[in-house]
């Protein structure tokens, strides 16, 4: 930004604020956004730096603080800050470990979907002959099955792990981003731009990729930060059922999932990655919400 | 209008037979047999194996399994449980009633708390209410919910004893099933206290299933109120000096309604895969932990019709939304 | 505010129904919070313990039984029974005057007899037999056990003398009588049906002659008995028998301490001693015959080296092992592939120590001191035998990396997994096995066999001809002492071969509220509430 503003040839850049600049500020006028954004970049410096900043090896065994409680409960040791588990691994280092796979899982489903998604949709909304509702009719029926039991139906066929876990979770979110490119596509379709970049001559994938796809990109950005935090929830759901990301793999929703059992007598290791997840999934809706305020006020009904 | 029912009614059928044909493919497609599963631990011979599978048609091509599936479902048949040996319509017919008591509790529950958080929230927009409310119900829409169903069996179930921990009814409540719905089975039964009883059981549930459709409602609510609130027929009638509840809900609550009602639809689906979650965290005997097992058994009838029973209910909650929505909207109609 | 009105009096009623506590006392039903659905009640077309106990444990009796919590055989439905010299021919005298269940689905006409026993066996064995075909499922556990190929012909002798002859003398096969697969059924039922055009009832309205008659069952919910007022062994102290589906073991353990049911089935090890603290309830334990193990697949090298799994045996922690996943005292570490409480056991066995010094000498000795990987083979949900089957497999590999080996975890789903280990995928895989009719026989026959090991059930894949020898010899044998010597020798050849890391054997645990009495638990692992009395 600095780099425009200094530049002389462009004077407008001082006249209206850059696109970046009015998007950070109507992003910062949201509050909540901006705790989302601060709590998101913890875990964030945590996913990055955990090799180094966690404590212990989050696979290390302490055989004989089996289920250690946390530090400011008695009997908890200073070496465990958040306690350990069932097989004496130290909470802190998993959580903080965890946060890679949980961001890696929300971030490659993410791209696993919006990608072929955003590709299904202009073609679908590009050819309305054929192509498109046939397509449409495919996303139909991925929609009417329940998302969680098709996950589940996936994870079945290729087997539990981390990989299918994304995979699962990606083609469940696949449908709501045709409809929504092909939604938008369709909206802009008739614009005069798209007339005017036609008739000048512009190629089929030049009208889809460059002219059309930058315009519908705004609630495709919002989509992608929900099914974000919707991914992290649907990883943990699949970990609950025992489909997950597999042990000793410290991700959140499995670890939350192997601990139910500890309920009762160790309330902290199903309560800490618990709200661990609460508090990120929040902390991405926060975000989302800035985004979709800054990037699309006409977006502030959709859900 | 009719030409628009017709039109959607058209584009049912491809998708029904979609789903007909990706559960069948999907559950083939999953490695093992139910011959295999059934047996377990045990010793499978090939020859025994062979012949259970003919016994159970399955040794058949896949396009000839397809056809007697399609041939079967044209008849209204819809096979019998591998594991089980009853058949899916029973079977579905006997937990359906479950499911669909827990999720239309879940929807009063987030119905009606939604819509009143999402209308005073509006009304009171920049408030404390107002930050609160859209404070708590974003923090619902990011909760794990097998986790909050857990912690809220702790809390209300182990630790105060106010609710039971699973189930329906306590057991020592012969209660026959007439309607499936146990709330109305419970008052027909004559029982003293099952009623009660029957209520004292859904509310976790209910409570833990709506959490998500609650704050999506009360989000939509509000957002769809304070948009029409800002139109001028809502001006034109506070003008008019119409008295402010009145403008509220007779112009206001009205209008925002509609899309409203599109998310309740679309909820529909997800409470009926959430259930699943909900379901096994408090042991409800519906069919979405019927399918998961199913899966696991590799009990093919189950899953292709179970599934697609579901998915039929889906399409037409969908559809009749999509119509109520056309009623309401006419520019909806005319479009693609 | 037309909206608040159903939220405030939901609120309200909320308040006022959590606060009205439970005024209805338990009088004679008894309440079981058991784990899963039976699958059926037709118990000849299924395995599952559940099923068992819904079907074989209370509708239905059979020739013999297992006196209640032992493996010893007494007098059910035969009041004796004789056993030629050569071991090929059973007579059973049966009893007289004993009469099935009188429902609304069914009267009978005549008492129980020879009839039954014939069109029970028949029925499982004979291909013509009207009824065989009727069972899609087939009859798994008639057909896992052979008994096609056991036995010869069933020949009615009288009204109420049966003999059963056998193409070869097979030592446990008075105990494989008891089992559920054996269970009686009442022809003239089945006739009727048939008759009706209605053979599927027989699954849905079973008709026995157990302690208990079969009233309603609403899946994944409960499963509602009556105990039978005409039932020969004296009608139950209980009325009603309801078995309330819970499969959380944590829900489980709730309901009971809540009062919603008195006795909560397979409590998790680690729960024990939470519940033996609570002044409500009483803990019931037996050693019981399971058997929690890692199969090592011998056929996939390095592991055919018998050094290599001698030092697999000698890097697990077991006692590790044991407190994490059962807690300590909740299960006794395996040596063999049965318990120590069976006889044939071997007092002299001692077993391999956790050792990881001599375990990397002896990789050294077999040329793999720079180690080598392999893949650890689980499943996602627990079983009896092996609780948390996560934990098992992490500490595995955390053992195995001690010693240079570096294992990967692959969890499969239950039926995939026996699949593929079957077809020899694995190179370690957790596996449990429940003994079902106390005979050392029915551990290693079926997994450690050479026979198994050729149709994949032998995981290990192993084939031993001295142990297969001896344990084929054994079958062959009448007298016990003479069976249990060979045995020991078997075992002797079993540890020095380690084709398994035999893990444990987990205690049986129930949990009752206290007043309830006459409930045993059975080494089978199987439930029985005739004797069940409410205080």
């Amino acid at each position: 930004m600095t780099a425009t503003t200094t530049s002389p040839a462009l004077d407008q850049a001082l006249l209206y604020p850059s696109p970046l600049k009015e998007f950070w500020q109507a992003f910062a006028h949201n509050k909540g956004a901006v705790a989302g954004l601060g709590f998101m970049l913890l875990i964030i410096f945590c996913a990055l730096f955990a090799p180094w900043a966690a404590p212990h090896n989050p696979s290390e065994q302490f055989r004989d603080f089996l289920l250690t409680p946390p530090v400011w409960l008695e009997g908890g040791q200073a070496q465990f800050l958040l306690g350990t588990d069932e097989l004496g691994r130290d909470l802190l280092s998993r959580l903080m470990h965890g946060a890679r796979l949980s961001l890696l899982i929300g971030l490659s489903s993410v791209l696993m979907s919006l990608i072929p998604g955003i590709l299904l949709g202009l073609t679908a909304g590009f050819f309305p002959r054929l192509l498109g509702p046939s397509i449409m009719r495919l996303m139909d029926v991925m929609l009417a099955l329940p998302s969680l039991l098709l996950a589940v139906a996936i994870v079945a066929i290729l087997g539990p792990g981390l990989i299918n876990t994304v995979i699962a979770i990606a083609v469940v979110s696949l449908p709501s981003y045709v409809r929504l490119t092909r939604a938008a596509v369709m909206g802009e379709l008739d614009r005069d731009y798209v007339t005017a970049s036609r008739l000048a001559g512009a190629g089929l994938l030049r009208l889809m990729f460059v002219t059309v796809l930058p315009n519908c990109m705004a609630p495709l950005i919002v989509q992608a930060t929900l099914s974000f935090s919707s991914a992290i929830l649907d990883a943990a759901a699949l970990g609950f059922l025992g489909l997950g990301v597999q042990p000793p793999t410290p991700e959140w929703g499995t670890m939350l999932a192997s601990a139910r059992d500890y309920i009762e007598r160790a309330w902290w290791v199903v309560s800490l990655p618990g709200l661990t997840i609460l508090l990120s999934v929040l902390a991405i809706n926060l975000m989302g919400d800035g985004l979709r305020d800054a990037l699309d006020p006409k977006l502030k009904n959709a859900v | 209008m009719l030409s628009f029912i017709a039109r959607r009614l058209g584009l049912l059928i491809p998708t029904f037979f979609g789903v007909t044909l990706l559960t069948f493919a999907l559950i083939r497609m999953i490695p093992g047999d139910p011959v295999e599963v059934m047996m377990g631990e045990r010793r499978v011979d090939p020859v025994m194996h062979a012949q259970a599978m003919e016994r159970l048609g399955l040794n058949k091509p896949l396009y000839a399994q397809y056809l007697d599936y399609i041939g079967n479902l044209a008849q209204g048949d819809l096979g019998e449980s591998l594991r089980t040996r009853t058949s899916v319509w029973d079977e579905f017919l006997t937990l359906f009633p479950a499911t669909l008591e827990l999720s239309l509790a879940a929807l009063l529950f987030a119905g009606s708390l939604g819509l009143v958080a999402g209308v005073v929230a509006a009304l009171k927009r920049g408030s404390m209410f107002d930050h609160g409310v859209m404070g708590i119900s974003l923090a619902g829409y990011s909760m794990p919910i097998f986790w909050w169903g857990l912690l809220l069996i702790m809390f209300f179930s182990v630790w105060l004893g106010w609710t039971p921990v699973s189930g329906r009814i306590d057991l020592l409540y012969d209660i026959p099933p007439v309607t499936g719905f146990m709330l109305i089975d419970s008052l027909l039964s004559g029982e003293e206290g099952a009623f009660v009883d029957a209520l004292r059981h859904l509310i976790l549930p209910a409570i833990v299933l709506g959490t998500i459709p609650l704050a999506v409602i009360a989000r939509m609510t509000r957002s769809a109120m304070l948009e029409v609130l800002g139109e001028d027929y809502v001006r034109t009638a506070r003008a008019k000096g119409l008295s402010p509840a009145r403008v509220v809900f007779i112009h206001g609550l009205r209008n925002a309604l509609i899309p409203v009602l599109t998310v309740f639809g679309l909820q529909v689906g997800t409470l009926l895969a959430g259930a699943v979650l909900t379901e096994t965290i408090f042991s409800w005997p519906g069919i979405g932990k019927w399918l998961i097992e199913s899966i696991g058994a590799r009990d093919y009838p189950v899953v292709q019709n179970g599934i697609l029973l579901i998915a039929c209910l889906v399409i037409m909650v969908n559809f009749v939304v999509d119509i109520l929505y056309g009623l309401a909207n006419p520019r909806i109609r005319h479009q693609r | 505010m037309q909206n608040t009105s159903p939220v405030l009096t939901c609120l309200l009623l909320c308040g006022a129904l959590a606060v009205s506590s439970q005024t209805h006392a338990a009088s004679t039903s008894l309440v079981v919070c058991s784990e899963a659905s039976p699958e059926g009640f037709d118990i000849v077309q299924y395995t599952a313990a559940t099923t068992a106990d819904a079907s074989a444990e209370t509708l239905f009796e059979r020739l013999v039984r297992f006196a209640p919590g032992s493996t010893e055989l007494v007098p059910g439905l035969a009041e004796r029974w004789e056993i030629s010299a050569d071991g090929l021919s059973y007579t059973f005298h049966l009893r007289q005057g004993v009469q099935f269940h009188r429902t609304d689905w069914f009267t009978p006409s005549r008492a129980f007899n020879a009839d039954d026993v014939l069109w029970s066996f028949q029925r499982q064995l004979d291909p013509a037999h009207p009824w065989h075909a009727l069972s899609v499922r087939g009859f798994p556990y008639a057909e896992a056990m052979a008994m096609a190929d056991l036995i010869e012909r069933i020949d009615r002798l009288g009204d109420y003398r049966v003999r059963f002859v056998l193409k070869h003398p097979e030592a446990p096969f008075l105990a494989d009588l008891a089992m559920g697969f054996a269970s009686i059924y009442s022809a003239e039922y089945a006739e009727r049906l048939l008759a009706r055009g209605q053979p599927e009832q027989l699954n849905r309205l079973p008709i026995g002659t157990g302690p208990f008659v079969f009233e309603r069952y609403a899946k994944d919910a409960q499963v509602r008995f009556h105990g039978n007022p005409a039932y020969w062994d004296g009608a139950p102290a209980i009325d009603k028998l309801i078995l309330a589906i819970t499969p959380e073991p944590n829900v489980r353990q709730q309901k009971l301490k809540a009062g919603d049911c008195q006795i909560a089935l397979h409590p998790r090890p680690v729960d024990i001693p939470a519940l033996k603290a609570d002044p409500e309830l009483q803990v019931l334990e037996l050693d019981s015959l399971l058997t929690a193990y890692i199969g090592i697949n011998t056929r996939h090298p390095p592991l055919d080296d018998v050094r290599v799994r001698q030092a697999l045996n000698l890097a697990f922690d077991k006692a590790a092992y044991i407190r994490a996943q059962y807690g300590e005292g909740n299960a006794s570490p395996a040596l063999a592939p049965y318990p120590a409480t069976l006889w044939g056991h071997d007092p002299r066995l001692h077993g391999w120590p956790h050792d990881p010094a001599r375990a990397r000498q002896l990789l050294r000795d077999a040329g793999h001191g720079e180690g080598f990987t392999l893949s650890i083979w689980t499943r996602p949900g627990g079983g009896p035998t092996n609780p948390n089957p996560g934990i098992g497999a992490q500490m595995l590999q955390a053992d195995l990396a001690a010693i240079g080996i570096q294992a990967e975890i692959r969890v499969f789903e239950w039926g995939e997994l026996i699949k593929r280990a079957k077809n020899g995928e694995h190179d370690l895989v957790f596996m449990g096995w429940a003994g079902d009719n106390g005979d050392p026989d029915n551990f290693l026959s079926p997994n450690l066999s050479c026979a198994a090991a050729e149709s994949g059930e032998n995981q290990a894949g192993w084939c031993d001809p001295d142990f297969d020898a001896l344990i084929g010899q054994a079958r062959r044998e009448q007298g016990q002492g003479q069976r249990a010597a060979l045995y020991r020798q078997a075992l002797a050849i079993f540890h020095e071969q380690a084709p398994w890391i035999p893990l444990a054997h987990p205690r049986q645990f129930g949990a009752l509220r206290k007043g309830v009495q006459g409930f045993v638990l059975s080494p089978m692992g199987s439930n029985n509430f005739a004797k069940v009395r409410l205080q």
